[in-house]
């Protein structure tokens, strides 16, 4: 388009309209600095005098967030308030005196005080200790007077009264991060606050978070709060109260002693977790109160990598618990009867390789039954090469193998169930028969967390249904009120046949009770145990046989012990797994054992129980504080 | 391309360091608003908002290499965009402070208000070009119809002030193509008699701002907060101000949207009235100089788009400054060039661009 020229009567009127414009633009400035004029020059005395005296200020009130109860409303976390004293400097004269006498107050050092003003400029604020204790927060407030500039500030503090023993199932608190501050910014959270950021914490923290208010307060001169002058009360978060079991927790955690390893335990007929365990653990109190950069470090850099959450990050081989499964497979399909015998000789050869049994001379001519009990390897390859791995892969991930369980916490791996499909996607290579037998003695590609395997195990307790684990059973409101109630929900169902099913639970329970079991000391005396032991190689020996104790830690069998209990009647299934802990039998199983019991005895089967109550600690302003009890 | 002299020559270096020095103003501003009482001083506001200068000055420069002829073409396409996203952000956008103003586009939220203004002057320009000066009320049918969907997609946000910025900046460029003054008086009179069927329409918000405004002292701790601590923070600045980083008012946090809208209070209570007379005049200076761009542009259509421009700089100046003095109700219109916020400083940025644009043109025809 070509430019529209004005013609000289436009253009003429074009120069006028801007000679306006500019002398009403000039006007509009003219009149703008005279207001600022009058605030500035004339008034300006009358608001400095404000501002010195600015009394009003908003301030945020956090919110108390919810408690946390195991399913015998037992506190596993509190919410406490923690008194810091703060400091506003004002006239230099007068702060040394004050911060001496306060020194003396709250057992603190006032050259330390000194330093710590010092280095805040103007007029801010300075937190001087943290956390004080009640007499030293009676002592400041009653000498306030004396103390220009000094006030005691209210924060709420979260203790995990459980320490590192719940710590990946409850997760813990950090500062809020760019990202999350701009997504939440609507809600009310603000730079500096803490949100969950792992575990429950993280993924309830749209209940346990509750609502900050505000406060209008009218301070004085030097920051002293004078009064309130209106309110908006924050609304505290919700309480929650989970499935967990705490003395199962502590037993299993106790158990596992530091080692690396985990234990899951599951409600055999809901899915409910009863215990959640992952060693060696961290101290969710540390998060809370701040953490200092050399602990952080530590804890990152530890080669126990104590932040993982080995029962459903993890990924290991799960050695002959798996056999569990090719059993059921195999009577399933039908390429075996329970009653036929297969020869173990100690080796099996399959192409140009030979695969050895655990037993170097082997069990002879053995059925399905004593292959269980005796943990048979040769029988399982015989299996192995009837079924092929497509069947074994169908049912293991039948069991929820393969995936994620779907539980409610961040990071789950799906483990891994290799089949021919798998293979020719992942290396471009067909299947190799000589693979199959490894995979069903639960080696080989196969990969699994402790709560795939506490749910399989749940599965066979309960006769073929899935659940997917959970461990929030309700959250209620501040005063109680029921805000939600969460339930078992089954993901899926095996239909197997009821003798099968049958025959494989004998066979769990001569594990532990046959004579030649290799489950034995998982025995007890109050409660018919039924499991599976899993020695599982971590790295494959070539050559001769090797004893595990005799390796380095590193390359050492993983133990593993599966089971269910009662044997007739089954309440609870648990999987315990010991990194690099040698066999199942010797390492895994009495775990186990102690886990289970403990569970039984608080449930009452046994008439001693002990009272294992804590004592219930409300969230309200005072000096009551709870000792990290039991 | 082979590079005309005159282009060089005539390039409007004032206005250019103008620009850029009251931007980098800003940037030194914003990191005073944003330290708090607490901590230290964090940068990252002012870091962000210098990256979103470096953007602006990017585009700024592709605007003014460009003719602006080539716009005229463009107009429609641009303005058909700008609508799409107004509505988009009606639909998906961010809702805070009770309105829905924002896209989020992942790294950053985008204001598509801002860009609006310039769309909407640029359909005008080139539907207005056409029209001859003395013409009445009824022959703007048209420009009225270009109007209608911005300020219909703004109010819904709703964004009052914004739409209200938007018809003040329509009613610039209307004036400056020849709108009969008759006509203007008319128009005035039912604006004001629309007045009242108006207010039923604002959120309750919306009203207790114009109440409050109306009467300040009222309610000091409700709504009336934000201004009067804005007038404390100015007011004690006096003559030579608190100094930098040292206002009181913002280091205590009693200031409101401190790094935004209320940016000016910030810089009043550190600087004074010297300094602010200084920035007055800074900014004063930079629209005369955009009026002597409208006046240079040598078509009817760069008259229009120039003007268009001009009407941006100054509304949204006198509307922040009358708003953080207590003269205009709080209405969240940013200051150019020195509030934080991409959107803005980018669209005041492409404005100047489009200035100079205009400016260094003047010989070339």
């Amino acid at each position: 388009m070509l430019p529209l020229r004005p013609t000289p009567r436009t253009q003429t009127e074009f120069r006028r309209r801007i000679r306006i414009f500019g002398l009403l633009i000039l006007l509009v400035f003219a009149f703008l600095t005279y207001r600022l004029w009058t605030l500035q020059i004339l008034q300006g005395k009358r608001y400095t005098v404000m501002s010195e005296h600015n009394r009003i200020r908003l301030e945020r009130i956090p919110a108390v967030r919810g408690m946390v109860f195991d399913r015998k409303n037992r506190l596993l976390i509190n919410s406490r308030p923690s008194f810091d004293v703060r400091y506003t400097p004002g006239d230099s004269q007068a702060r040394e005196t004050t911060l001496r006498r306060l020194a003396n107050m709250v057992d603190g050092d006032s050259e330390r005080f000194m330093e710590a003003v010092q280095h805040t400029k103007g007029s801010k604020g300075v937190t001087l200790v943290r956390d004080v204790d009640w007499p030293s927060v009676v002592a400041v407030e009653t000498h306030r007077p004396d103390l220009p500039g000094v006030y005691v500030s209210v924060k709420a503090r979260r203790s995990y009264l459980t320490d590192a023993m719940t710590a990946h199932v409850l997760g813990y608190l950090g500062e809020i991060n760019t990202q999350q501050l701009r997504d939440l910014r609507r809600k009310g959270y603000r730079r500096g606050d803490a949100i969950g950021q792992a575990g429950l914490e993280k993924r309830w923290e749209r209940h346990l978070a509750g609502r900050s208010g505000g406060e209008k307060v009218e301070v004085d001169a030097i920051g002293r709060k004078v009064r309130v002058i209106d309110r908006l009360k924050a609304t505290p978060g919700h309480n929650v109260v989970l499935t967990l079991d705490l003395d199962v927790q502590r037993v299993a955690y106790d158990a596992l002693n530091g080692r690396e390893g985990a234990i899951v335990a599951l409600d055999v007929n809901s899915g409910a977790v009863l215990a959640l365990v992952s060693t060696p653990a961290f101290d969710p109190n540390s998060f809370a109160r701040g953490m200092t950069p050399d602990e952080w470090r530590q804890l990152m850099a530890d080669n126990e990598t104590p932040l993982h959450n080995r029962a459903l990050q993890g990924h290991f081989p799960p050695g002959s618990t798996f056999k569990i499964v090719t059993a059921l497979a195999a009577l399933q399909e039908g390429v075996i009867s329970p009653t036929q015998r297969l020869f173990c000789g100690g080796t099996y050869k399959v192409g140009n390789r030979t695969l050895r049994d655990w037993k170097k001379h082997g069990h002879g001519h053995i059925a399905m039954h004593q292959a269980l009990v005796q943990s048979c390897d040769v029988y399982f390859y015989q299996l192995a090469q009837r079924l092929g791995v497509d069947k074994i892969a169908r049912y293991a991930r039948r069991f929820g193998m393969g995936a994620p369980t779907g539980i409610d916490l961040d990071g789950e791996s799906p483990g891994l169930v290799p089949d021919r499909a798998w293979k020719r996607r992942r290396f471009g290579t067909p299947w190799y028969p000589g693979e199959t037998p490894l995979v069903a003695i639960g080696q080989g590609f196969l990969g699994v967390t402790p709560l795939q395997m506490a749910s399989m195990m749940a599965t066979v307790a309960n006769g073929g249904t899935v659940y997917r684990p959970w461990f929030v059973k309700r959250v209620l409101s501040a005063e109680g009120e029921v805000m939600e109630e969460y339930g078992p929900a089954r993901t899926g169902t095996i239909d197997l046949r009821k003798e099968n099913m049958a025959f494989i639970r004998k066979a769990l329970l001569d594990v532990v009770h046959g004579r030649r079991g290799t489950g034995k000391r998982a025995r007890s005396k109050i409660v018919d145990i039924a499991g599976k032991t899993g020695t599982a190689q971590v790295a494959e020996m070539r050559g001769e046989a090797v004893k595990s104790e005799d390796l380095p830690y590193v390359v050492r069998d993983h133990a593993w012990f599966v089971a269910y209990a009662p044997a007739e009647a089954p309440e609870i299934a648990v999987a315990t797994l010991v990194e690099h802990g040698g066999h199942g039998g010797a390492t895994a199983a009495p775990i186990t054992k102690r886990v289970i019991e403990t569970y039984f005895r608080s449930e009452g089967y046994d008439m001693d129980v002990e009272d294992h109550e804590v004592p219930m600690v409300s969230a309200g302003p005072g000096p009551n504080r709870v000792s990290h009890a039991n | 391309m082979q590079i005309d002299r005159r282009l060089v020559t005539g390039f409007d270096w004032p206005l250019f360091v103008l620009t850029v020095g009251l931007a980098l103003l800003g940037i030194m501003t914003i990191y005073s608003a944003t330290c708090g009482a607490d901590e230290e001083c964090p940068r990252y506001l002012a870091t962000k908002q210098s990256y979103w200068l470096a953007i602006g000055l990017v585009l700024m420069v592709a605007t003014f290499a460009v003719d602006y002829q080539h716009l005229n073409r463009w107009a429609y396409p641009i303005y058909a965009a700008v609508v799409i996203l107004l509505a988009l952000v009606l639909v998906i956008g961010i809702t805070s402070g009770g309105s829905q103003r924002w896209l989020d586009l992942r790294f950053f939220s985008l204001q598509p208000s801002e860009f609006a203004k310039l769309a909407l002057v640029l359909v005008l320009a080139k539907t207005l070009c056409y029209y001859e000066p003395g013409y009445s009320l009824t022959a703007l049918g048209v420009p009225l119809m270009l109007c209608a969907p911005v300020l219909l997609l703004v109010l819904l946000q709703p964004d009052l002030g914004t739409a209200v910025l938007i018809f003040l900046i329509a009613m610039g460029v209307v004036v400056m193509s020849g709108l009969r003054m008759r006509s203007l008086l008319y128009f005035g009179l039912v604006a004001v008699a629309a007045l009242p069927v108006g207010w039923k329409f604002l959120k309750p918000y919306q009203k207790t701002r114009i109440w409050t405004f109306m009467n300040p002292e009222s309610d000091p701790l409700g709504a009336g907060y934000h201004v009067v601590q804005s007038k404390i923070a100015i007011g004690s600045g006096r003559l030579w101000g608190k100094g930098y980083l040292q206002g009181s008012q913002n280091r205590l946090e009693f200031l409101p949207e401190q790094h935004t809208d209320f940016i000016f209070s910030v810089f009043a209570e550190e600087w004074g009235f010297s300094g602010c007379v200084l920035l007055l005049a800074g900014y004063g200076l930079l629209i005369l100089l955009a009026l002597r761009a409208v006046r240079r542009a040598q078509d009817r259509f760069g008259v229009l788009l120039a003007a268009g421009m001009t009407a941006i700089l100054f509304w949204q100046f006198t509307i922040n400054i009358g708003m953080v003095t207590g003269l205009l109700p709080v209405v969240g219109i940013p200051l150019p060039l020195i509030s934080y916020g991409g959107s803005s400083l980018v669209t005041t940025l492409v404005a100047v661009g489009l200035l100079i644009s205009i400016s260094m043109r003047r010989n070339t025809r």
